[in-house]
């Protein structure tokens, strides 16, 4: 494939990928390999997973993609344009969580919040202030928009950085653990706002070791381990690469599993007084009808549905542990 | 949270509504001067050269309580006009901050400059705004040479007014034994403290340049004061007076020569014109390090 020439400036490229990277690499001047060869494509209008335990190189590829490192090898390209060679035009329609929020203590919420609007040269200075307001107001903090964010708790903090990424109307918000010390109601009010840009159009990238988390917002998601990308798809492919199972709870496992296999069922496994297996190909009332039939005392039948949790160990092998 | 509100909302395609004014990139050093003059540690910084010239001012009224003109020839230049000509309390307050205290305080706001930004992790939001990193280089430079005059101008003025209050003033006598008048005298003054504040440029480079080198703000200035002493201790050795004509300080006190009638420019052209060449080579060799480092705070 041959690549664009020197001269000619970069064109917009169709809008079919808000982030696309290729072969991207990042070594570390310690010499530690972070990300390594990833090709990640992020559709635009998704709301993006980016999933991987710690120190799988999640915030490292975020840095690139923000132009914050340069990568030791590859390319990325963001709103279509290259980065970090297109920064200031690109910047100013991409909204950023990273690594947590920053603040200037001796500030305000609303001061803290002007520095980084003055801070974009794209951002018009006679709508500032309602601009601040209404971020503040968007992530509730417009009560405490007078405070000293050093007075700010964690949850605070993080919902300011939050604020600082909604100042302008984005195209892409690229959150980084968003809800990182958040109460429950913060979480909460994170997804539904994250739903709500979504729905307004702004393609969502969000960076998490949650996998729930993922599961109840994104619509896609890809899977990071010791800096590879295991694998990049929709959510709904993902979970339906690993089969949900069939759980029996009885007294009488080994007869519930001598049924379960005669019904077709796959990998019966028995522990202790739960009967686990690959469900077969028929009405699972049948297959209880069975059981019962059988003489085998239920006292608990269920179809557990296939988690991402599931999903990253039947790719990998592995549990969700960090890779030193 | 909230509904979403309209302005903030992001439908449709916000981009194509924005048409930046080139003017608004001021806006970042509009906030960069209100940080830093709003910091608890500027106020402090300029509250102690403040005080210099009370204390100088002081000791002078106590000296020469009991009898009038004590002409004692040590201490800083100038000082023994002072119980004459209060205007004289401006010069010799200049030339006893200008070895230590006025460059300490620029190395510390020098040096914090980006470093301490990039410590409190705040400099990745303001590179990812996008501030662009040689805009926010420039206008980090900018707000340290604004605090160079800014401290100057704390020094002149306290001097002034403590003069005004506690010796008399009137015409006074040049180095070179010529008389001018009070309001001569005044735009002298002005000039003298235009040029120190212009001394200090190279050394807030050099500052900045350090101040590139490193993730921690306190490093940072500790580095860039430590520089400050070295240079210090380094021009007053006598076998190195080869190199001392490249010291950053090593015509600072030509600043008096503007009291000579005629003014003697070789020193003042000299110095200013080694302040230029510092702005500019570790001005270049801050822009070369940040726009090319890995912002990883
Ligand atoms: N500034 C740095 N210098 C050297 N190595 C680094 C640096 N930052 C990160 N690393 C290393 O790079 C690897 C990836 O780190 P990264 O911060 O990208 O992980 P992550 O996926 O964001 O993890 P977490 O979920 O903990 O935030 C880790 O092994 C880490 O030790
Ligand atoms: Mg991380």
């Amino acid at each position: 494939m041959a690549g664009p020439s020197v001269t000619e400036p970069e064109p917009e490229r169709a809008d079919d990928a808000v982030i696309s990277t290729r072969g991207l690499t990042k070594r570390y001047r310690g010499g530690q390999l972070a990300v390594d060869g990833l090709d990640l494509t992020v559709p635009a209008g998704s709301v993006f997973g980016f999933l991987g335990p710690n120190g799988s190189g999640k915030t490292t590829t975020i840095r690139m993609l923000m132009g914050l490192i340069g990568p030791t090898a590859g390319s990325a390209r963001v709103l279509g344009r290259p980065m970090p060679h297109a920064a200031r035009t690109v910047l100013p329609r991409v909204g950023a969580l990273i690594e947590g929020p920053a603040l200037y203590g001796f500030l305000s919420g609303r001061d803290n919040l002007l520095r980084y609007d003055e801070a974009d040269p794209t951002a018009d200075p006679r709508t500032r202030r309602e601009r601040v307001a209404a971020a503040l107001d968007r992530v509730g903090l417009a009560a405490a928009a007078g405070k000293k964010a050093k007075a700010y708790s964690l949850g605070m903090k993080q919902r300011l950085g939050l604020a600082a990424a909604l100042l302008q109307p984005r195209r892409l918000l690229v959150l980084d653990e968003p809800t990182n010390g958040l109460d429950p109601q913060g979480m909460r009010e994170i997804r539904t706002l994250v739903r709500e840009l979504a729905s307004d159009g702004t393609t969502v990238f969000l960076s998490s070791h949650l996998l729930d988390e993922i599961e109840q917002v994104c619509t896609h998601a890809a899977v990071m381990a010791r800096g590879r990308l295991i694998i990049q798809g929709a959510v709904a492919d993902l979970s339906a690469g690993a089969r949900g199972r069939l759980v029996v709870t009885t007294p009488d496992a080994g007869e519930a599993a001598r049924v379960l296999k005669e019904q077709g069922a796959g990998d019966v496994v028995i522990a202790e007084d739960r009967v686990t297996a690959e469900p077969p190909d028929r009405d699972p009332a049948e297959v209880n009808a069975a059981l019962v039939a059988a003489g085998v005392r239920v006292r608990g039948f269920a179809l557990e549905r296939a988690s991402l949790e599931d999903a990253f160990v039947a790719l990998t092998g592995e549990g969700f542990d960090v890779a030193g | 949270m909230s509904r979403a509100e309209p302005e903030t909302a992001g439908s449709g395609t916000p981009e194509a509504a924005r048409t930046p004014n080139p003017l608004w990139s001021l806006g970042l050093l509009r906030g960069e001067l209100l940080i830093t003059f709003r910091r608890w540690r500027t106020l402090a910084l300029l509250g102690v050269l403040a005080a210099v010239p009370v204390l100088v001012g002081i000791a002078v009224k106590i000296e020469t309580g009991d009898g009038p003109s004590g002409g004692g020839g040590e201490g800083p230049a100038f000082i023994s006009q002072i119980s004459n000509n209060g205007l004289f309390l401006v010069f010799t307050a200049l030339a006893a901050t200008l070895p230590f205290f006025l460059p300490m305080a620029v190395g510390v706001v020098a040096g914090d400059a980006i470093a301490g930004e990039s410590s409190a992790g705040t400099l990745r939001y303001l590179l990812v705004a996008p501030a662009g990193r040689t805009r926010l280089l420039l206008t980090k430079y900018a707000a340290v040479m604004a605090f160079c005059l800014a401290a100057t101008l704390v020094v002149a003025v306290s001097a002034l007014a403590v003069g005004a209050l506690l010796f008399p003033l009137g015409d006074l006598t040049t180095i070179s034994g010529t008389r001018i008048g009070y309001a001569e005298g005044l735009g002298r003054a002005l000039l003298i403290a235009l040029v120190v504040a212009a001394s200090l440029v190279g050394f807030a480079a050099l500052g900045l340049f350090v101040s590139t080198l490193t993730g921690s703000g306190i490093g940072a200035m500790a580095t860039t004061v430590g520089l400050l002493i070295t240079v210090q201790i380094l021009d007053q050795i006598p076998q190195l007076d080869a190199l001392q004509p490249y010291f950053f300080s090593h015509y600072w006190l030509s600043f008096a020569d503007l009291m000579r009638e005629p003014v003697y420019w070789d020193d003042l052209v000299r110095n200013l014109g080694l302040q230029a060449l510092y702005a500019a080579v570790f001005g270049s060799a801050a822009w070369a390090r940040f726009t090319a480092k890995d912002i990883t705070a």
